[in-house]
């Protein structure tokens, strides 16, 4: 067996893999929805109503997507330019840690004041993160796959010891827990009285502005053509390292934003807990968006819709939500799959 | 000798067809080789010669027609079959591992070295014996890793004569070559014939393929349109042959050469990422004339290219520029500078393969002149990308596909355009025809005689050295990462810049400096 690449694929090559690559994963769930005890189309069912069945599961889903477009955008930014960021995770909780320091009253300012200046901030956290594992990678030539992964776990170690000292609630009864952020520092609700903020919409609003930058701009030429052939772009007079960088501090910033976006729009407060995994999401994400940053916002929407409707599945028919984890993975996974055989077919010689 | 009489071919291709999706790669190609003979399968870039090959090999499996070996048919699609029956093939690029003897590489595919059966002086004697019988010399006991490029050839040669090859089949197997070492290689061949060998020579240099085949089958567009004796044929009608046309070459008429604008004065440089830096080279590159560099492939080539591309700069000596020495050298600079620059490899450096030939036409002056205030302005860029097309005879579908579709020929075009749109003082060609048809060749050749009347300085840099002797006013040859003395047009005879190539006269000129 060997793939022969296709040189000009038809619609039908283009589009089939990718739809019957979601056909299966909802084979694959139902099999296992029926092993744990659950007809697979009530799960799928409830998935559907518990993700956009009301108007509370559908502001829960764009409340869930809302930091996956985030760490989506960022690590889509990243892969562009292939620069490995997996990272994310880290950077959000700089973004967060930033948002409680500037936002429980440090800083008393009126709104529209505070709230850029704490986003901001927030953003520069990030994007410094990203900037020291980047750097390593341009001076030293250090993977930055492991240097972002690993960091990952010191900066969750560092925010835990935030949340035991420095940034302890002290009327938080013992909990580590920071104290909550003054109004001032809150992103109000998008409608009032429903539980939409207003980090939806500066989610929505990153993704055009990732797309216009990579389309438009020179920054984004750079960006891709970096990340497609390295070689041609500096033989091409491009400032490679310093595209890099450029890139390493937006994709950061882009993560950060999440953090930002989750403690002041939804918890009001940090915990250890802020983020299941945001950060790690945000890779599935932009993958199964291609890349794309319009997509991230579609492929966000379908991870949180899943999630979330996982949820509500579970107590309805009592399968676990695990259902969901799995369910994305293999979607991950036969996505993959997808996209090369879009690009090659298999030979049997 | 395997039931095939003298009547008899040792190979027969019948018909053979492969389709790759629309595009046909070989359309019922047939014809004989018999014992004893040298044929030449001669063909431009992507006439199906390589699939031919492939199918023989049974890397492809042809969807019609079939292969026999004396008189025997293969098995389609199994590898090993024609290895078993005798076929022997000395690719293009070596096989051979560095970091074991010569007869450890060629007893290794064949007992595996780790075999009991395998008696070393056996092999070794064997070894010595067939290079004495085909003119091979080469010490068995040698690291391949020390060999020269001719000598790994030779090893290659040797393995499948190991094997009981009959049939010898060679992928251009001169481009590595100087002068002297092709002709020890068609002394070789010669020898192989006489022994009731049979080989299959593929090439695309036309004096070659008449020096040693006593037939051609020419191959265009994957069907044989052509197949006979050599005595009496000619270069041209040859070439017309394979192009299906006839072909005028451009004219090299002598100018008066111009001031200097790029001067190297005792450049050494690491050659970093390279085999080769260079050492002590100095270099004027004058107006109005094409100087041109001949080398074996890896003996400085890739390390002056860098160097004047921006990519590398001097670790000792100067670079002037137009009597000036630039500072902070970077391929930005070079380019700001007025230098085009053709790289050697037209598909990882000089393109972006994905990108389409819009964002491939302004990715040297995107920065420049497609944007302003770091917006790009694609309108521009899309018009000028049309009108590189236009002019350059960039045949495709359309400007908005990626440029991995278009063919080498068509790439280099667009190359060419791209820095010939900006009127460069100075050329550097690196290979700039390499893997191209005949047309290209000449378009390519025609478009550097022209930038030469405008005044401009090239340096091209090639391993055919017909194409050098053909463009060049002043030759200097490249060895280890020295220069040679400038040779004027038609001083030098083949053999005596062969002798350069090889590495002579080096130290004559050093003790006479």
């Amino acid at each position: 067996m060997r793939l022969e690449p296709i040189e000009a694929p038809g619609v039908a090559r283009r589009v089939l893999p990718p739809a019957l690559a979601i056909v299966a994963t909802f084979v694959v769930a139902a099999v296992l929805a029926m092993i744990a005890g659950g007809d697979p189309l009530r799960v799928f069912g409830e998935i559907v109503k518990g993700a956009v069945g009301s108007k509370f599961a559908l502001l829960e889903t764009l409340n869930r997507a809302t930091p996956l477009i985030f760490t989506g955008l960022a690590v889509a930014v990243a892969f562009r330019a292939k620069l490995w960021n997996i990272g994310a995770e880290a950077q959000l909780y700089a973004g967060a840690v930033v948002t409680v320091v500037l936002g429980t009253g440090a800083l008393t300012l009126p709104a529209p004041v505070l709230l850029p200046l704490i986003g901001v901030a927030a953003a520069l956290a990030g994007a410094l993160v990203l900037l020291v594992p980047a750097i390593l990678k341009t001076r030293f030539g250090v993977d930055e796959v492991v240097t972002t992964l690993l960091f990952n776990f010191i900066f969750l170690l560092f925010v835990s010891y935030l949340l035991e000292g420095p940034l302890k609630d002290p009327m938080g009864m013992g909990w580590p827990k920071s104290p909550r952020l003054i109004d001032e520092a809150r992103l109000p609700r998008i409608v009032e009285g429903l539980r939409l903020h207003w980090g939806f919409a500066l989610a929505l609003i990153a993704a055009v502005a990732v797309w216009v930058i990579q389309t438009r701009t020179t920054l984004g030429f750079e960006m891709r053509a970096v990340g497609q052939n390295a070689e041609a772009a500096r033989f091409a007079g491009m400032p490679v390292m310093s595209v890099i960088l450029k890139t390493a501090l937006l994709s950061g910033g882009l993560a950060a934003l999440a953090g930002f976006s989750e403690v002041s729009g939804l918890k009001g407060s940090l915990t250890l807990d802020l983020s299941p995994g945001y950060g790690y999401t945000g890779i599935v994400v932009a993958m199964l968006a291609l890349l794309h940053p319009l997509g991230v916002v579609v492929a966000a929407l379908f991870v949180a819709a899943i999630f979330v409707g996982a949820d509500s599945m579970s107590r309805a028919v009592g399968v676990p939500t695990y259902l969901a984890d799995i369910m994305l993975a293999t979607a991950l996974l036969l996505m993959v799959l997808a996209i090369l055989l879009t690009k090659f077919r298999v030979r049997r010689d | 000798m395997e039931g095939a009489g003298p009547a008899q071919p040792v190979l027969r291709l019948t018909d053979i067809t492969k389709h790759f999706g629309p595009v046909v790669a070989n359309d019922g190609v047939s014809f004989d080789l018999h014992r004893g003979e040298v044929i030449a399968l001669l063909g431009e870039n992507g006439a199906g010669k390589t699939t031919l090959m492939n199918i023989l090999f049974g890397q492809y499996t042809a969807d019609a027609g079939y292969v026999e070996l004396f008189g025997e048919r293969l098995p389609p699609g199994r590898p090993r079959a024609a290895l078993d029956a005798g076929v022997g093939m000395v690719h293009q690029h070596f096989t051979l591992a560095g970091n074991l003897t010569v007869w450890e590489n060629i007893v290794l595919g064949v007992d595996g070295l780790t075999a009991p059966s395998l008696r070393p002086a056996k092999a070794k004697a064997r070894i010595r014996d067939l290079s004495e019988r085909f003119h091979l010399k080469v010490d068995p006991e040698v690291r391949v890793g020390s060999l020269t490029v001719g000598e790994r050839q030779r090893v290659e040669i040797l393995k499948a004569l190991y094997r009981d090859a009959k049939i010898l089949i060679l992928d251009e197997p001169t481009a590595v070559l100087t002068p002297q070492e092709t002709d020890a290689l068609f002394a070789t061949l010669r020898q192989a014939v006489a022994q009731g060998l049979s080989v299959v020579f593929i090439s695309h240099k036309l004096h070659e393929v008449l020096a040693i085949a006593s037939r051609v089958v020419v191959l265009r567009h994957g069907r044989l349109v052509a197949e006979r004796e050599t005595k009496g044929a000619t270069r041209e009608e040859l070439a017309a042959l394979m192009v299906g046309a006839e072909v005028t070459a451009p004219s090299f008429e002598p100018t008066v050469p111009g001031p200097v604008l790029l001067s190297l004065k005792n450049v050494t440089t690491t050659g970093e990422g390279r085999a080769t830096g260079l050492r002590d080279v100095s270099l004027d590159l004058r107006a109005g004339q094409i100087t041109g560099l001949a080398g074996v492939s890896g003996n400085g080539q890739g390390a002056l290219s860098d160097l004047i591309a921006g990519l590398d700069s001097p670790a000792s000596g100067e670079m002037w520029l137009a009597g000036a020495l630039p500072r902070h050298w970077s391929p930005r600079t070079a380019i700001a500078e007025g230098i085009a620059r053709i790289p050697e490899d037209r598909h990882h450096t000089g393109t972006i393969a994905d990108f389409n030939l819009v964002e491939n036409a302004v990715l040297e002056t995107y920065r420049t002149t497609y944007s302003t205030g770091g917006w790009m302005n694609w309108t521009d860029a899309r018009r000028f990308a049309g009108d590189l097309i236009d002019k350059y005879d960039v045949r495709c579908p359309s400007r908005n596909i990626r440029i991995r579709l278009l063919s080498g020929g068509n790439m280099q075009k667009l190359i060419l355009g791209r820095v010939l749109e900006g009127e460069p003082r100075i050329i550097l060609a690196n290979q700039p025809v390499r893997g191209l048809d005949i047309g290209a060749v000449n378009y390519v050749h025609g478009q550097l005689a022209e930038a030469r009347a405008r005044g401009a300085a090239v340096l091209l840099i090639s391993e055919d050295l017909d194409e050098i002797q053909r463009l060049s006013d002043v030759i200097h040859v490249i060895s280890e990462g020295r220069l040679s003395p400038a040779f004027a047009r038609g001083t030098m005879k083949p053999e005596e810049l062969g002798a350069w190539m090889a590495g002579h006269g080096f130290k004559e000129t050093t003790h006479a400096a």
